[in-house]
């Protein structure tokens, strides 16, 4: 069969796909969105009607998932490293619950903080959740990969982390499909009490997982995606874990590495290879994409000064790995390369030409002008980049709805004009529940819920809350003429401004809706008709 | 056979398209290829590139190391050089020359090509003044590939096919403009040394 070329993100859609996937769940998110896209577009998919339509945030996507696999079927929720956090309720607990149908929670991390606020590594939550995690190294692996976790999460009744980080999940490769298995027959779960926890039921479901960790180590130390490379060089011993791999093979001609190599791709870490490498090499050292999970294991508290790695400055402690960055951990001779010249100018991102964001920034600033600085608390999202010049029109990025929030704290604190920016979608993602706080507790707050009709930072998914944001406003109780609206267009600036300004001065929860369409929307839209 | 290619750019100017055209034609020819892209926030409006590795062996890493690329393939002068310390000893270097200015602070356009031209393996070409003379304003992308196209070691026969591929959907105009854009970006390098 001729491969398919397909993006790291890409592989894992259409691995889950292969392997009997009944419904994909998830929050756009980079590096992870592709993932649920993949399948939204794929003839088989849409063939075996699989679901696939994007959820409101990562919490309810992992929690409908849990429900679909409690109904027997197999499934995928996808969502990015900070998206985890929004799930961590969910996620922790069903490792607890454990799963029917199959379950793979498929996290992207992005070390580097390509697009993120953190860099935060999801392996951490694996382990803390005491559940088995899979780390491809290539887009072959990525696909592979599900067939396994469904094997292992049906056979353990337990979830299974799928993790991978930006350069995977973004880059493309060849894959070789395997042949497609069946879907899971609807089927309740053997025990009927299996998603209960009632603590005297979660004490017994806690003990349970505790006692299957030996079996799941086990596992790992027979798993396709742990192999010990031995080789004769034993003054030094490599463990690469994901990408780790790629970078230190990289390095050598022909894949001739002359250290052992014990390359990591399940986990809990598979013990029998760790022994076999700490007790036959003088030093270790620990590649890994992201946060030094397994350095840390092998160190410990006390700090064996054999294991090297990010811990002790052998790699950098932040940021992704690369090919030169190991290179130099190897202590191989430095490939020769010249430097940017200094006339190269930086270009970071910026808002479009034509963004309505511009125009609803440009109206704010007026508005508060003679207020001075420190007013506007902003969200995740294209209007994040609003914080840069020429606007200067937010002043905080936190997490997803945390604009809101911050406003209504701020408020309660004196703060006066206290000001949130949040886009729609990410007002339906978390959003709605800080408007009932400040409902609730009659905050003097200005919410203005900027409409681009899109999610449009993560390549335009459809927005969870499109033609329903006064409806919900005025469900949860903003008083009905506080809910204005306008276009953001230069035309209206004044208009717009003084609009912004009468919310401004009434005492209470106020919600502004600047609506006009994301301009690649409307680009798009244009060209259709 | 190994190529490691660094496409450069800004966002939105079509580098993913000449990316999908050489990987189509390594893909076609039987190589192995791994394309690493830029997706996210870098998007809007920021510098964007993507490793492209095309080889007959096996391809470990998604990023080309620092001085290992044999070609900068760039449709943006400032962006070919943002990635000098990618280029290897004897790497080419292929750039359209006209500036895409969305930042205040943008360089002098001269300093920025006796950088260009200080490389001494380069092509450095107006390829949206040839594609504005092709009356194919839109495929200034393709006159880049056509530039780098006798470097890429890839059966040019192939690499039309693969924008007949790539392309075809959007209909025959589409096609011939962009092959007559990637035939004129050739011709200027051939005549280019």
């Amino acid at each position: 069969m001729k491969k398919l070329l397909l993006l790291g993100d890409e592989a894992i859609a259409q691995g889950a796909l292969d392997a009997g996937l009944s419904g994909a769940y998830g929050y756009p998110g980079t590096p992870s969105t592709e993932i649920v896209e993949y399948i939204q577009r794929n003839p088989e998919a849409i063939e075996r009607d699989v679901h696939r339509t994007w959820s409101a945030n990562e919490k309810t996507s992992l929690e409908e998932a849990l429900g679909m696999s409690y109904a027997g079927k197999r499934v995928i929720v996808t969502m990015k490293h900070v998206g985890l956090n929004v799930a961590a309720d969910p996620y922790m607990n069903s490792a607890l619950t454990g799963a029917n149908g199959g379950v793979i929670v498929a996290v992207a991390d992005d070390p580097s903080m390509h697009s993120s606020q953190n860099e935060q590594d999801s392996r951490f939550y694996a382990k803390f959740a005491l559940m088995p995690a899979l780390e491809p190294s290539n887009q072959q692996e990525a696909y592979e990969m599900p067939f396994l976790a469904y094997k292992i999460s049906e056979k353990y009744n337990l979830p299974v982390m799928m993790r991978v980080t930006t350069r995977l999940a973004h880059s493309r490769a060849g894959v070789k499909r395997r042949e497609v298995l069946a879907e899971n027959k609807k089927h309740l779960p053997e025990n009927p009490n299996q998603f209960m926890l009632l603590p005297a039921f979660a004490r017994k479901k806690y003990k349970h997982l505790l006692s299957i960790q030996k079996d799941l180590v086990k596992e790992s130390e027979n798993s396709p995606f742990n192999k010990y490379f031995d080789s004769t060089d034993k003054s030094l011993g490599i463990i690469a874990c994901g990408l780790g791999f790629n970078y230190l093979m990289e390095n050598y001609e022909d894949s001739k590495c002359s250290h052992p190599v014990l390359k990591i791709g399940q986990y809990p870490i598979p013990k029998k290879q760790i022994e076999k490498m700490t007790s036959e090499c003088d030093e270790i050292l620990v590649l890994e994409e992201g946060m030094p999970l397994v350095e840390e294991m092998l160190k410990g508290f006390l700090g064996n000064r054999k294991i090297k790695g990010r811990l002790d400055g052998t790699l950098l402690g932040y940021g992704e790995l690369n090919p030169q960055i190991v290179r130099q951990a190897l202590k191989l001779p430095k490939i020769p390369s010249q430097a940017i010249p200094e006339v190269v100018a930086g270009r970071p991102p910026a808002l479009c030409v034509g963004c309505p964001h511009i125009d609803t920034y440009k109206a704010l600033n007026s508005a508060i002008e003679k207020y001075g600085q420190g007013h506007v608390f902003s969200d995740i999202g294209c209007y994040t980049l609003g914080f840069l010049p020429p606007y200067h029109a937010i002043n905080t990025c936190v997490d997803m709805g945390a604009s809101i929030s911050m406003a209504v704290g701020a408020a309660d604190a004196g703060l006066f004009p206290a000001i949130a920016t949040i886009g729609d979608s990410t007002f339906g993602h978390s959003g709605m529940t800080p408007l009932l706080d400040a409902v609730l507790s009659g905050s003097n707050v200005v919410i203005i819920i900027m409409d681009n009709d899109i999610t449009a930072m993560t390549g335009m998914q459809e927005s969870q809350v499109r033609g329903r944001i006064e409806q919900i406003c005025e469900g949860i109780g903003v008083e009905k003429e506080h809910i204005r609206v306008f276009v953001p267009l230069s035309k209206n600036h004044e208009e717009n401004v003084k609009i912004i300004e009468e919310e401004i001065n009434f005492n209470g929860v106020s919600v502004i809706i600047p609506r006009r369409p994301c301009i690649h929307v409307f680009a798009k839209r244009k060209k259709k008709n | 056979m190994k190529k490691d290619i660094i496409l450069a750019g800004v966002g939105g100017q079509g580098i993913l398209s000449i990316a999908t055209i050489i990987g189509y034609t390594a893909i076609e020819s039987g190589l192995s290829l791994k394309q690493a892209e830029v997706h996210g926030m870098s998007q809007r409006g920021g510098d964007v590139q993507s490793h492209l590795r095309i080889s007959d062996k096996e391809i470990y890493s998604d990023l080309i190391p620092h001085g290992g690329a044999d070609m900068i393939i760039s449709v943006e002068p400032m962006e070919a050089l943002r990635y000098k310390p990618y280029l290897s000893e004897n790497g080419w270097l292929i750039t359209n020359t006209k500036p895409f200015v969305n930042i205040p602070n943008y360089p002098d356009l001269e300093k920025l090509m006796e950088e260009v031209k200080a490389i001494q393996n380069h092509v450095a070409i107006d390829a949206d003044g040839i594609a504005k003379d092709l009356n194919a304003s839109r495929s200034m992308n393709m006159v880049v590939l056509g530039a780098a196209s006798s470097f890429l070691d890839l059966s040019y026969e192939k690499l039309e096919q693969g924008i007949k591929f790539i392309f075809g959907k959007k209909g025959e105009k589409v096609v011939e403009a962009n092959l007559m854009a990637m035939q004129a970006g050739r011709d200027f390098a051939e005549r280019y040394h």
